[in-house]
């Protein structure tokens, strides 16, 4: 199947859920919108064209250039992303679906971006979701147990986004 | 006479009631193969529930990434498998080569299969080994590691470290092999391959270790799908998943024309290559032996691939591959590249604005999935089977933590 019959038939089954794609890049990506990211997911799971019975990686992406000067050149605007790679076990091909949240919810520094939880799709997610959470900062609804799973639980800030500031000190351990 | 009665005086004197008690297993314990810490809720000897505490190895060597080249990060992929570390820089070479669409010359491409194959079976050694210990036998360790230094030896003259050799870079590797490598590796090989007979009677075989891995912590295909587990583990489930085989063409063409069989049992029997020990009766598909079982076949299987390499690394012409620039500019793009290392899928995620430094760097760990399982396996086991369960998983936390 070509990258643009599977779109389109993604598009026919979600219409506007799903927000765009690249098939040009080394590795394709669709979009999808964070509402229609579970029904996707269990789509592509369970269809017999498609079988992705395998979640590999979660990944968070966050676009945002502290530098104002540096900024204006850059040609993306700031953006959170968060990438799952998919794959089957039984098809043996792989897929990379891509969900764009804003940088903070409702543009409000220091809430985090929300999206719906694959925790229920793939048990792989489940741990993937408190990682990403953990150091890049985006909030899984719906996930069954939304705590940071690398860094301790008293930790302040998500350390992979890129407006992070390494703390002075922790527990009286001097950090820098 | 039958024992009805409940004031029967043999009934009540096994009536005993226990509370239900919190044990912290680690982060220091012996078994738990570095720095994991279980937190088990028990009833007497039977564990109820099973939470795995991780990140105490935890660098983040993801934003250390964002700061380095690509050539300037290998290092960092050399202490996230540290048992496994030419497969770690495999893994992050090739996913950099994908990036620049590099063509590798054919004979670093043969020249990787030795290292990564020779990688497989120095890791697969200190699994076995270690799985010993953690079921209270300690002699496989000492053979483990008496054969395992050899290879140390060898790596060690090719490219000068022991443990974190950071010698597969992007592009090749940071020299060819030294002269007579080839003839000192072959004769190893030569000598290993009986002494695994030894590891056999030892462990595989052995009724104590049977009795101990049998039936414990069965994981059903379905599962181990589900949870993302990879490598030895995926296979020991009767998954047949090879990324060797089934991976992109980046990794794939690696192992172009070499001969191989994925191991994995198939109705009912593993590939018979070579000659192995029966499946005891009392194993499961899926159970802590099979795992195990899967690991002693891929190091028959490493030896002979690594044995098809070697002849094909000495009769092939050209370079062994030049590395790129230390500050080698990267394209604009993505790539995601998974490679199969000895405990499972390594994938490394990385994300350039055209910059000679990554934008974004992602490590995707196989024991890190591989661990996430523990929690359903240990569900209702006796104490005693934990490190049975978490040892037949072979992870290293060095890998989970990054």
């Amino acid at each position: 199947m070509t990258g643009q019959d599977f779109l389109a038939t993604l598009k026919k089954q979600f219409g506007d859920k799903i927000a765009g794609a690249n098939f040009e890049a080394i590795d394709p990506w669709v979009e999808i919108t964070p509402d229609g990211i579970v029904e996707v997911c269990c789509f592509l799971r369970d269809d017999p064209n498609f079988r992705f019975n395998m979640l590999n990686c979660i990944s968070g992406v966050d676009f945002f250039e502290p530098d104002a000067k540096k900024a204006a050149k850059k040609d993306w605007a700031p953006h959170t992303e968060v990438v799952y790679h998919l794959s089957s076990t039984i098809k043996k091909h792989t897929l990379v679906l891509k969900v764009i949240l804003p940088r903070w919810k409702d543009d409000s520094p220091g809430t985090l971006p929300e999206v719906p939880s694959v925790a229920g799709v793939w048990s792989t997610a489940d741990w993937h979701e408190r990682e990403v959470f953990d150091l890049s900062g985006v909030l899984f609804t719906g996930h069954p147990d939304m705590r940071r799973i690398l860094c301790p639980e008293d930790w302040q800030g998500h350390p992979l986004r890129k407006d992070y500031e390494f703390p002075q000190e922790y527990h009286g351990i001097r950090g820098r | 006479m039958a024992a009805t009665h409940v004031d029967d005086p043999r009934i009540v004197e096994f009536d005993v009631r226990t509370d239900e008690m919190l044990i912290n297993m680690g982060p220091q314990h012996p078994s738990t193969h570095g720095v994991l810490r279980l937190v088990l809720r028990t009833d007497g000897e039977i564990v109820s529930e099973v939470e795995p505490h991780i990140g105490y190895l935890h660098r983040c060597a993801e934003k250390i990434g964002e700061n380095l080249t690509p050539r300037q990060w290998i290092p960092y992929t050399d202490r996230m498998d540290y048992l496994a570390a030419m497969n770690m820089n495999l893994g992050w070479s090739l996913t950099v080569e994908k990036l620049l669409k590099y063509k590798l010359p054919e004979k670093a491409r043969h020249l990787r299969v030795i290292i990564a194959e020779m990688g497989r079976i120095a890791s697969h050694l200190v699994g076995m080994g270690a799985y010993g210990l953690d079921l209270g036998t300690f002699s496989p360790f000492l053979y483990a590691f008496r054969e395992r230094e050899k290879i140390l030896d060898l790596f060690e003259e090719a490219c000068g470290a022991r443990l974190t050799y950071s010698y597969i870079t992007p592009g090749g590797a940071t020299s060819d092999l030294p002269n007579g490598w080839l003839q000192t590796c072959d004769a190893f090989l030569e000598q290993l391959l009986p002494i695994i007979q030894e590891y056999h009677a030892l462990l595989t075989t052995n009724a104590i270790f049977v009795k101990r891995t049998a039936a414990i912590g069965v994981m059903p295909a379905e599962q181990a799908i589900d949870f993302g587990c990879t490598g030895p583990v995926l296979r020991g489930s009767g998954v047949d998943y090879d990324l060797r085989r089934d991976g992109e063409e980046r990794y794939t063409e690696m192992y172009d024309g070499y001969a191989f069989e994925v191991i994995v049992e198939k109705d009912g029997h593993y590939p018979r290559d070579h000659e192995y020990p029966a499946v005891p009766r009392e194993a499961v598909l899926g159970d802590c032996w099979h795992r195990f079982y899967v690991r002693m076949l891929e190091v028959i299987q490493a030896i002979d691939l690594t044995r098809q390499a070697i002849e094909k690394y000495s009769t092939a012409s050209g370079d062994w591959g030049q590395p790129i620039k230390l500050t080698q500019k990267l394209p604009k793009g993505e790539v995601y590249l998974e490679t199969e290392s000895p405990r499972g899928q390594m994938g490394f995620y990385l994300v350039s604005h055209g910059d000679s430094i990554p934008y974004r760097v992602r490590a995707r760990s196989s024991c890190f999935c591989n661990l996430s399982v523990t929690a359903e396996l240990c569900r209702n086991c006796l104490i005693a089977d934990i490190p049975a369960i978490v040892g037949s998983l072979d992870i290293v936390m060095g890998e989970i933590d990054r």
